[in-house]
């Protein structure tokens, strides 16, 4: 009984605090199966599946906290998971920034949930990808991919009567189709909540196509040059964006949300006025918890509205310090888009470069979010309109928010998964001008 | 059950660590349940011929089981605060099988011997399942079996055994020396881990090993308000296959460089690394910016270890080389035919690179790997030349070789082994030579101390580095401090391009603790020794902007 219901949580969530002696307690309970099949040289490599379940109780007298965690859930157990924490407490030092437990709170309504996923076998995960394999099998290509999906719920209540629950599920697909000879490769990637929109063998398509037009590609002079970047690509650069929202480090200087004076660039432009970047829980193309782990409900929120800074993440710590209302860290992100198509934005293009994908990112400078990696499994010259020919990849130096501001272009948002974090999200292709390409990479 | 959860340490102000999260396995545990013995050895042998047996009467020509025990404790601190104290434990069985000549793996962590056969059972039931998509089948390099064996991490203190309040008592002082010295900011950490490993194989071995490794680390930074500006430096550690005793500080093991820059061997002297930190990142935030252009690199191991790590170390290993990481952490440029010529020229004939699980004091050494196969030491690159790749058992046939290298490894027990990298080291120089004596013959470089900011394409061709500590080398001495420095090469011009090495004296070891591979992602620990090594006519870009 790993998937508990509303109800069943409930029920478990009241007796573990029902045991409690402690000041203030706060249970936060989880439980999930994910399964995986994984394969390469166009054979099943690996398979596996996972179950978890997880309880968690904070105790706090005072400001002395404990924390406890068990897997297991029967009476015994949860007595004694209760007991720990409040012994942990007993013996921990004052938390300076322990902050009281919530009240009772009302959250959004948001269906993360679907049957379709939840009912994955075995069997179904190696019926995707035999139809990948159908697609890709008879080419002289060599096919390695990997389908990973999750069903689960998390749950919480505390002391003051706060209770929360949300259940959801996941499934990841991707795929890298290189040829035999090596000159060429392709990649996919598709997430969804919902199973029933996995389309393996669509996707297979889009791989094959891309590893088959890559052959043959031509060293370009690597420089400054006008992009098209496809959502797959552009989501590992924003990403960084996305993750330093945090007010606290804004505030203590040390973000590139901190500015000269000792002042943060909240209110400010810092962006090209087009680019609006929220959250919102209850999006039917990404649904995601309406609660955060604190049991803070979460709304609607943008950070980034037409180019300038309007939030920032505070923890309630942090919010209470700095006498602001907290703002808990978002469960998604959507940037905003235009209508349109990745093929309209090519066609519009006089001379620049299509890429798929990028890879190996990382951070070369936290202060400017300057950012590093490669192109990788696709990338295309354009020169009026049209896709001449592959090139060879290359190595960028660029920040995300240098990028932001040389905007040329937005397309149609479309769920994408981050091939750096894992995370779903819903992210525009971008056309970008003078974009940095700083060297050329040999890989294919 | 498996819990498998995740620290996120973004926005933590560590930069070794960002972008990357730490994984915690197991269920927290008091930590009096981690200093309690589990089951005995004679009593895992028990549980272990269960397994055995089962898989055997079910058909599987091969078995092998894992009875894994996996400690961790991790301490987290910020100025003057500890964040977490994390204590976890793991404990189960992982039983992989051949039959019909294709892979299968279980895992349980109900223990008992009736739960044991029955994982065995299905371990044996999805090879024959997954053997209907088999092209090929399994080709097993021999081992002979060990019998009754055991190995244990030499140690003088196991960390586990040391109080909780000595450690906080340790991290308080480096956090309060810090911001003494200029750190606005500080976070430190230490990571301890014990795997307690029962390995048993239808070959005949039954092997029960102790290992641990330690690494403690920490992040200064200093801010300047007025300017809006802030800088970073790392600690200068490297974790180890050691106890607590890398927390000494021993002088003996301290090594003086110019400009009174200390390097830490096989002690680390935390407070007063943590001091010299926070003084060296005020002074990057006034550091010359570097003019971009070609330099002589001088670079400290605790540095080129990295370059070694992600240009040599993955590009060596064989399922790479293959394509079985072709949809994730990619394929290797150092292919098959290049190996086969017997002429590739992967560095000047300075550069031999030797693999190994042998090496006293690091994270890749064991007695046994997690297939039984004894540790050994082998030669990747000899004289500039590749000579060999890291294969395991079912790979190194693939090379036409019989025996395998002894580099095969699991993060928990129910993870599926499968080819990780052992130690990677590149040899230091027979002739005598120290650091000053290098940076004297520098016209032009700069010499790079610590792990930055890194990033490699997924054939290893091209990579980019940064660091912590830059220094401008003019006419043979060190002339100041630069920053905004990263390199960029080609792994073969660079490596190629090494064209002087110090000597034994300056050999040390740099680590990865959680270096990430497979698809799910499993961790391992591994170590790169090397001594200092210049490096002429390296592409140097600056690496400053403003938004």
């Amino acid at each position: 009984m790993v998937l508990l219901t509303e109800a069943e949580a409930k029920a478990l969530l009241q007796k573990v605090l029902s045991y409690s002696k402690a000041d203030e307690c706060v249970v936060n309970l989880s439980g999930g199966e994910s399964g995986n099949i994984r394969y390469a040289r166009n054979e099943v490599s690996t398979s596996g599946s996972t179950i978890n379940q997880n309880l968690q109780v904070q105790s706090a007298f005072g400001k002395k906290v404990g924390v406890a965690t068990i897997d297991e859930f029967d009476d015994a157990s949860l007595e004694k998971v209760v007991r720990r924490a409040e012994e942990l407490a007993h013996l921990a030092p004052e938390n300076p920034e322990y902050v009281s437990v919530l009240g009772p709170q009302q959250y959004l309504k948001s269906t993360g949930f679907f049957e379709s996923t939840a009912k994955i076998t075995p069997a179904t995960r190696a019926e995707a990808i035999a139809k990948s394999l159908d697609v890709s099998g008879n080419q002289k290509l060599a096919a390695a991919g990997f389908l990973e999906d999750y069903r689960g719920y998390s749950a919480m209540m505390n002391s003051k009567g706060l209770f929360a629950y949300y259940p959801s599920t996941n499934v990841n697909f991707s795929l890298t189709v290189r040829t035999d000879d090596g000159t060429g490769s392709g990649y996919v990637t598709r997430g969804y909540s919902d199973f029933s929109k996995l389309d393996t063998s669509s996707a297979t398509k889009i791989a094959v196509e891309k590893c088959l037009g890559s052959v043959g590609a031509r060293a370009l002079e690597p420089g400054k040059y006008t992009v098209i970047l496809e959502p797959t690509a552009g989501v590992v650069l924003l990403e960084n964006i996305f993750f330093g929202m945090d007010a606290r480090s804004a505030d203590e200087g040390r973000s590139f949300l901190s500015k000269p004076g000792g002042k943060t660039k909240l209110g400010e432009k810092i962006v090209d006025e087009r680019v609006t970047i929220f959250s919102d829980p209850t999006n039917p193309e990404l649904p995601a918890s309406p609660w955060a782990g604190d049991g803070q409900p979460r709304e609607k929120i943008n950070w980034i509205e037409k180019g300038v800074v309007k939030n920032m993440a505070y923890s309630r710590f942090w919010a209470q310090k700095k006498g602001v209302k907290p703002v808990p860290f978002p469960s998604n992100v959507i940037m905003a888009g235009g209508t349109a198509s990745l093929d309209d934005m090519i066609k519009s293009t006089q001379r620049g470069i299509l890429v798929t994908k990028l890879w190996y990112i990382r951070t070369v400078d936290p202060q400017t979010l300057l950012l590093t990696g490669l192109t990788r499994d696709g990338t295309f010259y354009i020169e009026n309109g049209k896709i001449k020919h592959p090139i060879k990849n290359f190595r960028f130096n660029e920040s995300p928010v240098i990028m932001l501001n040389n905007l040329e272009a937005l397309g149609k948002p479309e769920r994408v998964v981050s091939t750096e974090s894992n995370s779903n999200y819903l992210i525009p292709p971008m056309k970008i001008r003078e974009f940095t390409f700083s060297s050329l990479s040999d890989a294919v | 059950m498996r819990r498998r959860d995740f620290i996120q340490l973004s926005g933590l102000g560590m930069s070794a660590l960002m972008g990357s999260s730490i994984p915690v396995l197991g269920s927290t545990v008091p930590l009096s349940q981690l200093l309690e013995p589990r089951a005995d050895a004679a009593a895992k042998k028990k549980l272990a011929d269960v397994a055995l047996n089962a898989a055997r009467s079910k058909g599987a020509t091969y078995a092998d089981v894992r009875i894994g025990r996996y400690l961790q404790q991790f301490l987290f601190t910020r100025e003057m605060k500890v964040q977490n104290i994390t204590n976890a434990e793991s404990y189960g069985v992982g039983i992989r099988v051949i039959a019909n000549g294709t892979w299968g793996f279980s895992a349980t962590s109900d223990v008992r011997p009736e739960a044991i056969a029955k994982c065995a059972e299905t371990a044996v039931a999805i090879a024959k399942a997954n053997s209907k998509l088999q092209k090929e089948p399994v080709d097993l390099a021999p081992q002979k079996g060990v019998g009754d064996v055991s190995w244990k991490t030499p140690l003088k203190k196991n960390a586990f055994e040391v109080p909780v309040q000595e450690k906080i008592d340790l991290l308080m002082k480096v956090n309060g020396e810090a911001m003494k010295n200029g750190a606005g900011f500080v976070t430190s950490n230490l990571f301890f881990i014990n795997e307690q490993k029962y390995f048993a194989s239808t070959d005949g071995s039954y092997i029960d090993q102790d290992v641990h490794r330690i690494w403690p680390t920490f992040t200064v930074t200093a801010v300047d308000r007025q300017a809006g500006k802030f800088k970073t430096r790392d600690a200068l550690s490297s974790p180890m296959g050691m106890g607590y005793e890398y927390l000494d500080g021993s002088a003996a093991d301290k090594i003086p460089g110019p400009n009174g820059l200390i390097s830490y061997r096989n002690s680390y002297d935390m407070v007063e690394d943590a001091t010299v930190a926070a003084r060296q990142a005020k002074e990057k935030l006034t550091a010359k910016s570097i003019q971009s252009g070609k330099y002589d690199l001088v670079l400290d191991p605790n540095h080129l270890g990295l370059t070694i790590h992600e240009s040599v170390g993955h590009a060596t290993e064989l399922d790479r080389v293959l394509g079985y990481e072709a949809n994730y952490a990619g394929t290797s440029f150092a292919t098959l035919d290049k190996w086969k010529s017997k002429n590739f020229q992967y560095g000047s004939k300075l550069v031999n690179i030797v693999a190994d699980k042998t090496q006293p004091h690091t994270l890749g050494t064991v007695g046994y790997d997690d297939e039984g196969v004894p540790g050994k030491e082998w030669d990747l690159i000899k004289d500039g030349i590749l000579v060999n790749y890291q294969a395991i058992r079912d790979q190194v046939k693939m090379l036409g070789g019989t025996e395998s290298n002894g580099c095969c490894y699991a993060d928990n027990w129910d993870s599926i082994q499968f080819q990780r990298m052992p130690n990677v080291s590149l040899k230091p120089s027979a002739e005598k030579r120290s650091v000053s004596d290098m940076i004297k013959g520098v016209d032009k470089g700069i010499y790079i101390m610590g792990r930055g900011s890194y990033s490699i394409d997924q054939q290893r061709y091209n990579f980019q580095f940064g660091g912590q500590l830059f220094y401008e080398i003019k006419n043979g001495q060190i002339v100041g401090m630069l920053d905004d420095v990263a390199y960029q090469s080609n792994t073969q011009e660079f490596w190629n391009s090494c064209v002087q090495l110090c000597d034994k004296d300056d050999y040390r070891t740099f680590g990865s603790f959680f270096d990430g591979k497979g698809q799910p992602s499993q961790v391992s620990a591994v170590s790169h020794g090397c001594p200092t090594t210049r490096f002429n006519g390296v592409n140097v870009i600056n690496t400053g902007r403003k938004i």
